[in-house]
């Protein structure tokens, strides 16, 4: 059928298979028949084929690469919906062979005008990476590159890419962090989960812990606190409040000041609390919990308890992380109490979830309440459950000890049910709680000691023998009595059983050797000739130790102290307990394994890390050729304003991406800007409000008054320009050709990818307004400085560096980079030198010689030497004085990637002729 | 993110199986089979279940396991939103979502799928944008297409997905332009033998039906907003507007949606409508037990009480149960041991009653538990929580 020249017919025919495929039958041996039409008109058919296409095209290489042409077209064609899907079937296509045409489809698609084509792109990323993790570092560049799109649609995908991708590039975040999160609430719910997950990574990287006071406090109180918590409770309580009240107060007293970035991210995540969408809510949630001031935690709780009306999965994992919450933050879901209460109809996993949280949230207040709903509770008839709630009360009463003794005689009283499983959990509760106050309870022990002949739930049972055992001073007249009974079954036991005879023999022995001495005797010989190897073992340790030998003398006086000793109470604690090192709402959390793939969520820095690599404004070391020349000078002015002026620079990109979406609905347009300004800080508002024109003529103030004010910088700016013009100039093939190397053939490594990614920057250049001509070209020595460390973040130390286009003697391979150090600052630095490098593989660096004295107010300079291995990866490095580390790193832009050749004027025009 | 997915009907067959990356071998349902196994009830199944290489998280609905596999590291709520997602669309597109219903229309749920997920991150969730790439199938569209030989792809593209407003799609129009808003409100209570309410919440939504020309911006404000203690919004509503001033501004997308679900605080008393006395007991010995159960309405505010539906879980001991419904009709399952009496409407002048004995296990001792009732009712035309809503502008 599917050579029939009906559509209708192939139609159908490509249905069968469709539903072929779908029931999981094998339908390859179609393959060649079915790629045939991949060019069909009927648009169903096409799409059935594509179905078709991506699920066999791995099992036959060959002939799916048929088919490529079709998309390459469709990557061409005018209307942007097809050419994304063209590009979202040809990425989906897992063959090998065709990595290079996806990477370049991956590359354009990168910067087509569409942004729903780019988004397309964003998808086809984690595709590629994942058919040729050898591509990463392509993929890096486009991602950086996307990740500097402004518009909503892209965000959410491109973030996605980035964290399958390249997680642990942190650093790319940086200039789009105040972006991101201006973005985040119009993003598509799916992009926000993944973008809130990631900023939380980022912000745990680069901000102080906001709760830093708090937690020096906590160190102080909080070690008796995990322990006794029961009995410390109220003064834990007042503490809280007290610590509440006292939190301005110690902010003052202690100069932490919240990063406004870091209260930005806080800010416009909040109202996402609303969504409809269960994983976003999750996600916000968790980032307070990770993020956020103490005082400000509580906000989630109501969004989260509102989640549990939601399907019983989503309760389920709700819950996990309600539970991982309540044990840090009790006071937090407290008020919400009742809606812990549960219902008949909930699933047992539910159930149990849900008795953990109301566990964890039990104090004196409100015990008596919880434990009237845990009596109802009892008696349900879900056993598992009955049994969860006997070993919650247990906790309850070990963590509160004025409930301690009603919780053990409603235990008790319990050891009458008739169900026995209720009778065995309550037996394994009953001899925790025992054992933390065993004088007061002898009875409970002798009505435990008559229940063995009973209960037939080994755990149960070896616990009553434990019991009897340990306190046997307290029952004389009981306990060889027990042991008698036991010898005679012993054969029958279970294994945990028999190793209980065993101890409770022995214990006995050393007690009360008149009366058991034969009846240990019987039970250890039962014992060595038992088929489990480890009740041997522990019958042939115990003969030793109790029983007098002329050779195990020296251990045997001893055994009486090593059999009754008093053994701690144990601490019944929650499953949950240490959860919260795995990032909450994650999959690992959930299974408190770490599943593949999970990235661990840093712990606080010590000392930020330097906030003005969120500045949006290009950093002087990333060639961005996009950007016009006068942005560049605005950012020299800014660093050394105070801090809040830069989100001047920041309200721009959302003004614009809010302008947009406003042109677009047309109707959104009075409120979109409302809501930017608002959403903006007060002392913002002012520049947020601004439109996008005033903004560029303020810039070229700036820039006027930045002409006036350095005379250098003309020539910097023309050397600028002239790296422009030669990557142009290659591209369009004219003559000038000086200092770009990719062409020339000399240049022996330089590889296709630099110029393939020439061109796609240079796609961009178009859209910059400088009017380029071959009179700017300046003489080489006129060098761009760039700067490496600033003098506020460097304590007074400024590090500036230009590449000084000069053959790198100790090794021609490398890029020579000139350092200037100049020491601001009133004292002397000593021994700079680097450390630490962090380097992409390939990459290698010539350090300089150590710097052992900059004076106050002196510079220096020296030469390091640099192999980039010709990608534009920034080589890291910390720069270290002697007293402090500043990570640094230097990126070289593309046309300072070069290495001297030497021409006669002759030679220079034959190459000029070449191109 | 999300490799593959499986359906699993209830007798344990995988019926479809969609793949978004390399194939994943069907043997890894497997492990959710052993699950399946290990738990007693069918929503007792664990919805996340690792497995050496793979993870599986799942979601029932419908008696239709949808099972997800996982690789690597993905937020577990991201997986079951989106897989509760695929069924209310397919509920959309097929009315109901049953196994006979996706193997009908096993085509176009394919389709859906390869829309909705690029490469396993979600990609057009919406279902505007769904409906326009691809029709619902409907019966008259059916005939339509199997004489013609036309499709249920849309032949026009999704402009939707490009816009800012993705919910909508563009071009609506209609000759009728009409907006409906059904405030549906539910409590949740518990109720101790005694008949005090140990806890109550009431929860409610607003859905829409929205047909109207164009673009419209709605406006829609409460009389008194401060009741709705924590609302969660469809992704159209400007939280802006409704935080500074308690309005609810949003351009609608074009047809059915929930627009907003609310919450209202528990710490407000709540009057529960209805009451029930009931006499439940068992005699030590005799193999009868004893069933008494009466409804009455209370604090209805004259509204009449509809739909009645009373269901129990007897005790385990219990072999039959002979009763007798004033009115309604009563089933007992003795499989199951569940007891349910559709009761329909509560005439207040004569109070609905089921009255009966049961029949326990000869031999078996007194069941020691009492089982818990649950009843589900409706009230037209009233809130409990008194919001009301103040009036809308287009």
């Amino acid at each position: 059928m599917l050579d029939s020249n009906k559509d209708s017919l192939k139609l159908e025919a490509m249905k069968r298979i469709v539903a072929m495929i779908a029931r999981g039958k094998n339908a390859s041996d179609l393959f060649p028949a079915v790629v045939k039409n991949v060019a069909c008109k009927n648009i169903e058919v096409k799409k059935l084929v594509y179905v078709y296409l991506v699920r066999y095209a791995e099992e036959q290489q060959d002939l799916a690469l048929l088919s490529i042409s079709t998309f390459q077209r469709g990557l061409k064609d005018p209307n942007q919906l097809i050419r994304a899907s063209a590009l979202r079937v040809l990425s989906s296509i897992r063959v090998t062979i065709i990595v290079p045409i996806m990477m370049l489809a991956i590359k354009e698609a990168a910067s087509d005008m569409s942004p729903y084509v780019r988004k397309t792109a964003a998808h086809a990323i984690p595709k590629l990476y994942s058919l040729d993790p050898e591509q990463k570092d392509q993929l890096i560049e486009v991602i950086e590159k996307l990740l500097a799109d402004k518009t909503t649609l892209v965000a959410g995908s491109v973030v996605m890419a980035f964290e399958e991708v390249c997680p642990e590039r942190i650093d790319l975040i940086h200039k789009n962090y105040r972006k991101l999160c201006n973005l985040l609430i119009d993003v598509e719910e799916w992009g926000q989960v993944v973008i809130i997950n990631m900023l939380t990574r980022y912000a745990r990287t680069q901000f102080l812990n906001p709760n830093m006071n708090e937690s020096l406090l906590e160190e102080g109180s909080g070690g008796d606190r995990t322990f006794y918590g029961s009995d410390e409770d109220e003064d834990e309580d007042e503490e809280e409040k007290e610590k509440k009240a006292e939190t301005p107060a110690m902010a003052k007293r202690k100069p932490y000041v919240m990063d406004p970035d870091h209260r930005l991210l806080l800010r416009n995540t909040k109202p996402l609390l609303q969504s409809r969408n269960a994983a976003v809510v999750m996600a916000v949630a968790q980032l307070y919990f990770h993020l956020a001031p103490k005082a400000e935690v509580g906000v989630i709780a109501k969004a989260l308890v509102r989640l549990l009306r939601s399907h019983s999965e989503v309760q389920y994992v709700v819950l996990q992380n309600v539970a991982t919450m309540t044990i840090k933050r009790r006071g937090m879901f407290e008020p919400y109490l009742k809606s812990f209460y549960i219902r008949s109809t909930d699933p047992t996993q539910i159930k149990v979830l849900k008795l953990e949280v109301l566990t964890n949230l039990a104090n004196e207040t409100n015990i008596s309440t919880i434990l009237r709903e845990f009596q109802t509770y009892i008696k349900s008839m879900d056993k598992d459950f009955v049994a969860a709630t006997i070993q919650a009360i247990g906790r309850c009463a070990t963590n509160i000890g004025e409930v301690r003794d009603t919780c053990l005689n409603g235990l008790v009283q319990l050891l009458s049910n008739r169900d026995e499983l209720v009778v065995a959990e309550s037996v394994v509760v009953i001899k925790k709680l025992l054992q933390m106050q065993p004088e007061k309870h002898s009875d409970i022990i002798k009505h435990m000691a008559k229940l063995t002949d009973n209960i037939q739930v080994p755990m149960a049972r070896a616990s009553i023998l434990w019991l009897i055992g340990e306190y046997c001073e307290h029952v004389p007249k009981i306990a060889p009595d027990v042991l008698r009974k036991m010898a005679k079954s012993f054969t029958n036991e279970e294994d945990i059983v028999k190793l209980q005879i065993i101890n409770l023999a022995a214990k006995l022995y050393l007690t009360n050797s008149k009366q058991t001495k034969l009846l240990t005797q019987y039970v250890l010989n039962l014992a060595k000739y038992d088929q489990n190897y480890d009740i041997r073992d522990r019958a042939r340790f115990i003969r030793q130790l109790i029983v007098p030998t002329e050779k195990s003398g020296a251990l045997s006086k001893y055994a009486k102290k090593l059999f009754l000793a008093l053994k701690p109470a144990p601490v019944l604690e929650s499953p949950f307990k240490d959860r919260d090192h795995f990032q909450l709402g994650s999959l690992s959390h959930l299974l408190n394994a770490k599943a593949g793939g999970y990235q661990e969520l840093p712990d606080w820095p010590e000392a930020a890390p330097d906030p003005s690599v969120r500045n949006v404004e290009v950093k002087d070391s990333v060639p961005e050729w996009t950007k016009c020349s006068s942005r560049e000078k605005r950012k020299e002015k800014k660093v050394e304003k105070p801090f809040y002026s830069d989100s001047e620079g920041e309200s721009g990109p959302t003004e614009s991406a809010d302008s947009e979406s406003d042109s677009a609905s047309g109707s959104e347009s009075g409120s979109g800007s409302e809501e930017s300004a608002s959403r903006s800080e007060s002392e913002e508002s002012e520049d947020g409000s601004e439109s996008e024109e005033e903004e560029e003529e303020e810039e070229e103030e700036k820039e006027k008054k930045k002409k006036k004010k350095e005379l250098k910088k003309p020539v910097q700016e023309s050397e600028r320009e002239m790296n422009t013009v030669t990557a142009e100039s290659h591209s369009h093939f004219t003559s000038l050709f000086s200092v770009e190397p990719a062409p020339s053939p000399q240049v022996t490594p330089v590889n296709t990818f630099l110029s393939n990614s020439l061109v796609t920057d240079l796609e961009g250049l178009s859209l910059s307004d400088t009017v380029l001509s071959p009179a700017t070209i300046a003489p080489s020595s006129a060098l761009k400085n760039y700067e490496l460390l600033h003098r506020i973040t460097g304590e007074g130390l400024s590090v500036e560096y230009c590449f000084s286009r000069q053959p790198f003697s100790p090794d021609a391979n490398m890029v020579a980079v000139q350092m200037q150090f100049t020491n601001n600052a009133t004292a002397d630095t000593k021994n700079l030198h680097i450390e630490d490098v962090k380097l992409q593989s390939g990459m290698r660096v010539k350090e300089f010689s150590e710097i052992e004295l900059l004076p106050a107010g002196e510079t220096a300079t020296a030469v390091m030497g640099i192999d980039f291995c010709d990608s534009t990866q920034a080589a890291n490095f910390q720069l270290c004085t002697h007293t402090r580390k500043f990570f640094v790193s230097i990126q070289p832009p593309v046309g300072e990637l070069m290495r001297p050749v030497f021409l006669t004027e002759n030679e220079f025009k034959k190459e000029q002729g070449e191109q | 993110m999300i490799h593959s997915l499986f359906l699993v009907n209830a007798s344990g067959d995988i019926f479809l199986e969609k793949h978004w990356k390399s194939v994943v071998s069907r043997s890894v349902c497997d492990y959710f089979f052993e699950a399946q196994e290990r738990a007693t009830e069918p929503e007792n199944v664990p919805p996340v279940i690792p497995t050496p290489h793979h993870y599986l998280i799942s979601v029932l609905r419908h008696r239709i396991y949808f099972v997800a596999v996982i690789q690597s590291e993905v937020p577990p709520l991201f997986v079951i939103e989106f897989l509760h997602r695929v069924v209310d669309t397919f509920q959309d597109y097929f009315g109901v979502c049953t196994e006979a219903a996706i193997k009908d229309n096993v085509v176009v749920v394919y389709e859906l799928l390869e829309e909705m997920l690029d490469n396993g991150f979600p990609l057009a969730t919406e279902s505007n944008i769904l409906k326009e790439l691809i029709k619902p199938p409907t019966i008259l569209r059916t005939m339509v297409n199997t004489i013609t030989g036309s499709t249920n792809v849309g032949e026009q593209l999704p402009t939707g997905q490009l816009s800012v407003v993705p919910w909508r799609r563009t071009g609506v129009k209609y000759t009728n332009n009409e907006a409906y808003f059904d405030v549906v409100e539910e409590i949740d209570a518990i109720i101790d033998k005694s008949g005090s309410t140990i806890t109550a919440e009431i929860q409610g939504v607003i859905d829409a039906c929205v047909k109207l020309t164009g673009m419209p911006d709605l406006t829609l404000s409460f009389m008194n907003p401060r009741l709705l203690d924590d609302v969660s919004f469809h992704p159209c509503v400007r939280f802006k507007r409704w935080e500074a001033e308690r309005i609810l501004s949003f351009i609608p997308p074009d047809g059915n949606f929930r627009l907003l679900s609310y919450h209202v605080s528990s710490q407000n008393l709540v009057a529960i409508p209805v009451y029930v006395k009931h006499n439940i007991t068992f005699r030590e010995g005799s193999s009868q037990g004893r069933f008494d159960l009466t409804l009455g309405p209370k604090q209805t505010m004259g509204k009449a009480v509809e739909s009645v539906l009373v269901s129990s879980q007897l005790p385990r001991g219990v072999l039959n149960a002979n009763l007798n419904p004033s009115q309604g009709t009563y089933t007992f399952d003795p499989v199951t041991k569940m007891l349910s009496w559709d009761v329909g409407k509560i005439n207040p002048q004569k109070l609905p009653s089921l009255k009966g004995t049961m029949s326990l296990q000869a031999g078996a001792s007194k069941p020691d538990e009492n089982p818990s009732i649950n009843i589900q009712f409706k009230i037209q035309q009233m809130a409990i929580s008194g919001c009301t809503q103040a009036g809308q502008t287009l």
